[in-house]
């Protein structure tokens, strides 16, 4: 094993031996790669050309005057083909597929995000394609798994465990254990084994990159504060990396759920009931029970309800570099549903939750202070979630009636 | 201590037979009356799973063997409770099985003590290679409990020596990639992969992954000294019940 990634006592490699070499392998292929400027410049030409990157720093006018405090700016990566930031890590991901000439793609996928990413990205590099998605998960996201499989990959679902994301890792992982040889798991999140906390998160700096240089080309000074939600962390450290080393608060919001108190969220660093553990090959606070078993998780964002978090982060939280709370299902509802009032924007519901905690804290800060939220996604896909959090009745009447024209 | 108890049966038998259970399943009580007619039917040693919410190394026998087993309410304790019954019960080694989680949440130290009080000979740890077990390793040693390490057919040279200098007891040879449960080809391709372990270690090999019946066994047979049958059980008494578990081992004929 070359080397281990660890983030003052976070992270690791524990891995089955039958992976080892094949993580040396993808350990130096990234490792060679990160070294290369051109390897960069190629992969920000191939993501201006496929997905609109640099993608917009939105100013939002009319949630600036309704809460008459900070000036607040949006990061648009919901403007990314397929609607995330998971294009970025996953474009990325696939360059590394050509360089270790492996010609099978597999990934695991929550929301479905990362797996609509992987799909388009397998189809256009000329990859087969298997995405593993919890069965609850597949219920959840439907229209996703329609396009994954339009998209030419293979979806299986997952029956096992509980049946979300922590799942459809598992499943992905004995599938890399048999194919190692011609595939590669593209991992959707900054999480697992070395290297992929520090790849994931490399691909996704180039969120943080651009934030930077766009807010300061248009206020010319840097913000109070950053906000991003919080599943596996990947889109936080995408744009958190852009201000690390400023004077600039970052806040990670993770699903609260019913709230902290019910037990039914996912909140691993903004709550007490997360503990330090060791699961899906890295070390981080995992939600587990005194015995080391992983609880159920509970959020109406599938992409966030995730038992462990990035050993990345989780070394932010010890440090005092993030502050980490959390948004209920509620506030997220309600968060999302005044953005698209006001602005017009229609946030994915992981996305909402970071607009949910910017939202609460707006109103306190001066009118010089500025601050960017990352919206993650596009929540077109959330349509049948949002509309029963709406309880939309209108909507519900024009399912009824698609359900009786393909009865008929 | 384990190693010399193998060589030891190795003078009277060709080849040694390892199997495995998942504690808890489908109850404890039936755990404890696999493990006897186990040892009654002349199985040499046992690995004893502590079933873990995430077998990422395991197939969907074993998998599924681990959810029941916690959804019947399976505890570590419940676990220590059980192996200390087996122990005091049965004269052959026990080890543990399980994922690295459940030593790390119970306490490196305070688990492998526990391990030693009872009785238990040794663990293997399938996520834990020797790179992230420095504490593991000085807790089992302190113990006299032997780590097993795992071998692989994609281990390279150098690395399957690395790996027998921190093992103990015995190599656990994994034949085939994947994971346990599928089919594995017993054929002369393995003969290379296992000339390879041979030359990496002194230490008694097992060889375990897809076998499931006597003409697996007797391949190995001259080839390593112990072999290892984990799902076929777990399979068996899935599709006819606990009865069958005696039966099965005798017509492995070891």
């Amino acid at each position: 094993m070359i080397k281990r990634g660890y983030y003052d006592g976070f992270g690791g490699a524990f891995l089955p031996e039958i992976l080892v070499a094949t993580f040396d392998e993808l350990d130096n292929v990234f490792t060679q790669a990160k070294k290369e400027p051109a390897f960069w410049e190629k992969y920000k030409d191939i993501m201006s050309d496929y997905s609109c990157r640099p993608t917009p720093l939105t100013f939002a006018e009319n949630l600036t005057r309704h809460f008459g405090g900070a000036r607040i700016y949006i990061k648009r990566e919901d403007l990314n083909h397929t609607g995330a930031h998971k294009a970025n890590n996953v474009m990325g991901q696939g360059l590394l597929v050509k360089r270790m000439g492996k010609t099978r793609v597999i990934a695991e996928t929550g929301a479905g995000q990362h797996g609509v990413a992987t799909a388009t990205m397998a189809a256009k590099f000329g990859f087969k394609c298997t995405i593993y998605m919890g069965e609850v998960d597949m219920m959840r996201q439907r229209p996703n798994v329609f396009w994954m499989e339009r998209l030419g990959a293979e979806v299986i679902p997952v029956l096992d465990g509980t049946k979300i994301l922590k799942d459809a890792i598992n499943e992905a992982f004995r599938d890399w254990v048999t194919n190692m040889d011609t595939t590669h798991y593209v991992l959707g999140t900054a999480c697992g084994p070395h290297p992929f906390p520090e790849m994931v998160s490399f691909f996704q700096s180039i969120i943080g990159k651009e934030a930077r240089k766009q807010i300061l080309e248009k206020e010319g000074r840097l913000p109070s504060r950053v906000y991003a939600c919080v599943g596996g962390g990947s889109n936080a450290l995408g744009i958190f990396q852009g201000f690390l080393d400023d004077p600039v608060e970052l806040v990670g919001v993770e699903a609260g759920g019913l709230g902290l108190d019910s037990g039914r969220h996912a909140s691993r660093l903004s709550s007490k009931d997360a503990s330090i553990g060791i699961a899906q090959g890295y070390k981080t606070y995992f939600l587990q029970n005194n015995d080391g078993q992983m609880r159920e998780t509970h959020s109406v964002a599938a992409g966030l309800d995730y038992v462990g978090v990035s050993p990345i982060l989780a070394q932010l939280k010890e440090k005092g570099r993030v502050r980490f709370e959390s948004a209920t299902d509620r506030e997220v509802v309600d968060a999302l549903s005044l953005a698209m009032k006001k602005e017009g924007l229609i946030p994915a519901l992981e996305s909402a939750h970071a607009f949910a905690q910017a939202f609460k804290d707006a109103p306190h800060l001066s009118k010089k202070d500025l601050i960017i939220i990352n919206q993650s996604g596009r929540g077109d896909k959330d349509i049948f979630t949002v509309a029963d959090a709406f309880n939309d009745p209108a909507w519900r009447d024009f399912i009824k009636g698609k359900a009786e024209e393909y009865n008929a | 201590m384990l190693e010399s108890y193998l060589l030891k049966k190795l003078q009277k038998k060709k080849i040694l037979l390892m199997t495995h259970i998942v504690l808890g399943y489908p109850s404890f009580e039936d755990s404890f009356r696999i493990i006897e007619t186990m040892v009654n039917a002349g199985v040499d040693l046992m690995e004893l799973q502590i079933p873990f919410s995430e077998p990422v190394a395991d197939g969907p026998v074993i998998l599924r063997a681990n959810q029941k087993s916690l959804a019947g309410g399976a505890t570590v304790k419940r676990c220590f409770d059980l192996a200390e019954r087996v122990v005091g019960s049965f004269d052959i080694p026990f080890l543990f099985m399980s994922y690295y989680n459940i030593l790390f949440k119970y306490g490196v130290d305070r688990f492998t003590q526990k391990m030693s009080e009872i009785g238990l000979y040794g663990a293997i740890v399938p996520d834990l290679p020797p790179e992230e077990g420095d504490a593991y390793l000085k807790a089992m040693q302190k113990n006299q409990l032997a780590p097993i390490f795992i071998f692989s057919p994609t281990t390279l040279d150098e690395r399957l020596e690395y790996l027998a200098s921190f093992g103990d007891g015995f190599i656990y040879c994994v034949a085939r990639k994947g994971v346990t449960g599928e089919d594995t080809n017993f054929s002369k391709d393995l003969n290379s992969y296992l000339a390879r372990c041979r030359k990496a270690t002194k230490l008694p090999l097992a060889l375990g992954f897809g076998v499931k019946e006597k003409k697996d066994i007797d391949f190995l047979k001259g080839k390593v000294e112990i072999a290892i049958i984990g799902s076929e059980t777990i399979r068996l008494i899935d599709d006819k019940g606990v009865g069958v578990v005696g039966e099965f081992i005798k017509s492995l004929k070891i």
